[in-house]
């Protein structure tokens, strides 16, 4: 079953008298359990489609269907608190809060969505060690490694049991080490409880590791292949 | 957890939150100390010419204030006088019937003066008139002789065992002419009371204007001089026609508004504190809500809404105040404390002047929490209604765009 499904995506920008077309007409499926990589040269047009995915741009034309849904009738509230409900985010970077600790971040994603405390200390725990960083879970951000930082901002995406997550050049800052330890736990994820994820990457390695791969180029996909 | 953000995000950047509280609570330390001399110095001028002329509260009769006349002196009957010395927030009446006259000595020479018929002992309880009697004694009840003011004395050359002829117009068109022996001298620190009063037994001052049984007014002394405006209306209403209280602000409306006209002075510097304040804060909160938006932009992106993002920074801000508005208040307090227990005391010429107005020479500082509170809660308003700028951001924030700088 698609979780995601675009029709006819388009997003314009208008710079001085010319029109740029960041997205130029993408139809898109993602079913659930995927771990698809969205690829494409600088400028191609990926960052856009996935802030469009994400609710986090509006379209010029066009759907994006989430879960049955078509996000971009929601109003800005609704929209919010869908992303806060249905969609796990990992950024490039700034992605966690500096004066909260790991743990802290994992719950509060959690807090937002009115769970528990003994709740939120329980999962965000598990989630931790998922990841591989309990015994990190007291440390605040600048006392981790960017590879750690990401890995947290894997187990945030996760804390709120979104439908899939969205993962925006995640390895981008990451050393050799960092990149391959974050996706093998992606990947585990991905494997072993059937997390959906949807990259967009320039990253071979990523690229390597993803099982489906949408090369993007101009704003529209020029290429959509299963391995 | 959005007030333990709010709270860590203060501390995110410790030396720009440590200079901002600073510049808030060294403004606030200076508008605190400056207002609390200022309105100690009020207070003490409020409280000295009021004990020296009218009292708080004085009833009256019916238009007296506005013409000083025996003919509008008043004899309350009984009824009204049960119900005000009955009142709970009153404590006590003192009895006056004041009147202008001629006065003169053997030496030829003539003045005008005021003679005011007291009741030396409440006069001396409440208002401290037996403090200004340098030589002499004030009229005993019944004692026939006068208390003349110290420079009145010296420019009818009169001193104790001397006699004043008094020379005037008594109640109902009578003459009130009589001889009374100098038994006391007085030092007004009013420089024109000081050379025009003459003070006599109230029962020998009805007698020599005929005014018996009458009174030009009664000051009232009340429990609390905090809700005068209030008492006023409340036994006002209480009394039958041909009477009237005033209030000392009523009586002597030229002394609140010189005072006002200083205190003008004195808020355009509090206007520039505040000034300061603003400024220190805005910085803080135009910095913040810049060097922020990427994290704004995360958050809003993961699901936070705006109206709780905008909750923690408008938390953060006001922490921020309220730590400066803290540790200015805490500041300033010991320093208002120790000036109000310990006055400075004006000396040379500034000590001259300050009692040639009847005042004593000395700053007193006032300890008034009101001072605290309303400073604090200035600098408060103002900080919340800067804090609206980031508000406003995050409400106007595409976290796109937030997330791309």
């Amino acid at each position: 079953m698609a979780i995601i499904e675009t029709t006819n995506l388009h997003r314009d920008y208008q710079d001085g008298d010319s029109i740029i077309r960041a997205v130029d007409g993408i139809n898109l499926s993602v079913e659930e359990g995927e771990f698809t990589a969205i690829i494409g040269p600088s400028g191609s047009g990926k960052t856009t489609l996935l802030n469009l995915i994400g609710g986090l741009d509006n379209p010029s034309q066009g759907e994006v269907i989430v879960d049955q849904k078509e996000i971009h009738e929601l109003s800005d509230n609704e929209l919010i608190n869908f992303r806060l409900r249905h969609i796990g985010f990992v950024f490039q970077a700034y992605n966690l809060i500096p004066v909260l600790s790991a743990k802290e971040n994992v719950e509060f994603i959690m807090q937002l969505q009115g769970k528990s405390a003994k709740e939120r200390s329980k999962r965000a725990l598990e989630l931790l060690k998922a990841v591989g960083l309990e015994q990190q879970a007291h440390k605040r951000p600048n006392e981790l490694s960017g590879g750690q930082q990401q890995r947290v901002a894997v187990a945030r995406a996760l804390a709120s049991k979104p439908s899939f997550v969205l993962a925006d050049e995640p390895t981008a800052n990451l050393d050799s080490k960092s990149t391959e330890d974050l996706l093998d736990i992606m990947h585990k994820l991905n494997q072993e409880e059937g997390i959906t994820f949807l990259f967009s990457t320039h990253d071979q390695r990523v690229i390597d590791r993803a099982q489906r791969l949408v090369y993007v180029e101009d704003g529209k996909i020029k290429s959509d292949t299963k391995k | 957890m959005l007030f333990k953000m709010a709270w860590r995000n203060v501390w995110r950047n410790k030396r720009r939150s440590i200079i901002t509280m600073a510049s808030v609570s060294f403004a606030l330390f200076f508008a605190l100390v400056m207002r609390s001399m200022q309105l100690g110095t009020y207070d003490q001028a409020y409280s000295s010419v009021i004990n020296a002329t009218t009292g708080y509260l004085q009833w009256q009769g019916e238009g007296y204030w506005e013409k000083q006349s025996l003919e509008r002196s008043f004899s309350p009957n009984e009824e009204d006088l049960a119900k005000i010395e009955n009142h709970p927030e009153v404590i006590d009446l003192v009895p006056r019937l004041e009147s202008f006259a001629l006065l003169a000595s053997d030496h030829s020479d003539t003045r005008p003066g005021l003679i005011r018929g007291i009741e030396a002992d409440k006069e001396s309880l409440y208002f401290g008139l037996a403090d200004k009697i340098e030589s002499g004694h004030l009229p005993a009840k019944g004692e026939n002789g006068v208390v003349l003011a110290k420079k009145l004395a010296e420019n009818l050359g009169l001193s104790i065992g001397d006699t004043l002829v008094i020379i005037g117009q008594g109640y109902h068109g009578m003459s009130a002419n009589g001889k009374y022996p100098v038994i006391g001298l007085a030092k007004l620190p009013n420089p024109d009371a000081n050379k025009s009063t003459v003070f006599i037994g109230l029962e020998q001052m009805q007698e020599l204007t005929g005014a018996f049984g009458q009174y030009t007014g009664l000051v009232l002394i009340p429990k609390s001089t905090d809700k005068l405006a209030a008492l006023k209306t409340e036994l006002s209403a209480k009394l039958s026609e041909g009477s009237e209280i005033l209030t000392w602000r009523e009586m002597m409306p030229e002394l609140i508004q010189a005072m006002e006209a200083d205190s003008a002075g004195g808020l355009a510097i509090l206007f520039i504190l505040y000034l300061v304040i603003g400024f220190g804060i805005f910085g803080t909160i135009l910095m913040l809500s810049a060097e922020r938006r990427p994290e704004f932009g995360i958050l809003i992106s993961i699901g936070m809404n705006r109206a709780r993002l905008a909750v923690t920074t408008f938390m953060e801000t006001s922490f921020l105040s309220l730590l400066g508005i803290l540790l200015g208040s805490i500041l300033s307090l010991p320093i208002s404390w120790y000036y109000h227990l310990n006055p400075i005391q004006l000396s040379g010429e500034m000590e001259k002047m300050t009692e040639e107005y009847g005042m004593e020479p000395i700053i007193p500082f006032s300890v008034d929490p009101s001072i605290w509170l309303t400073h604090g809660l200035v600098v408060l308003v103002i900080s919340m209604i800067l804090g609206l700028y980031a508000v406003f951001s995050i409400y106007r924030l595409s976290p796109v765009k937030a997330m791309r700088r």
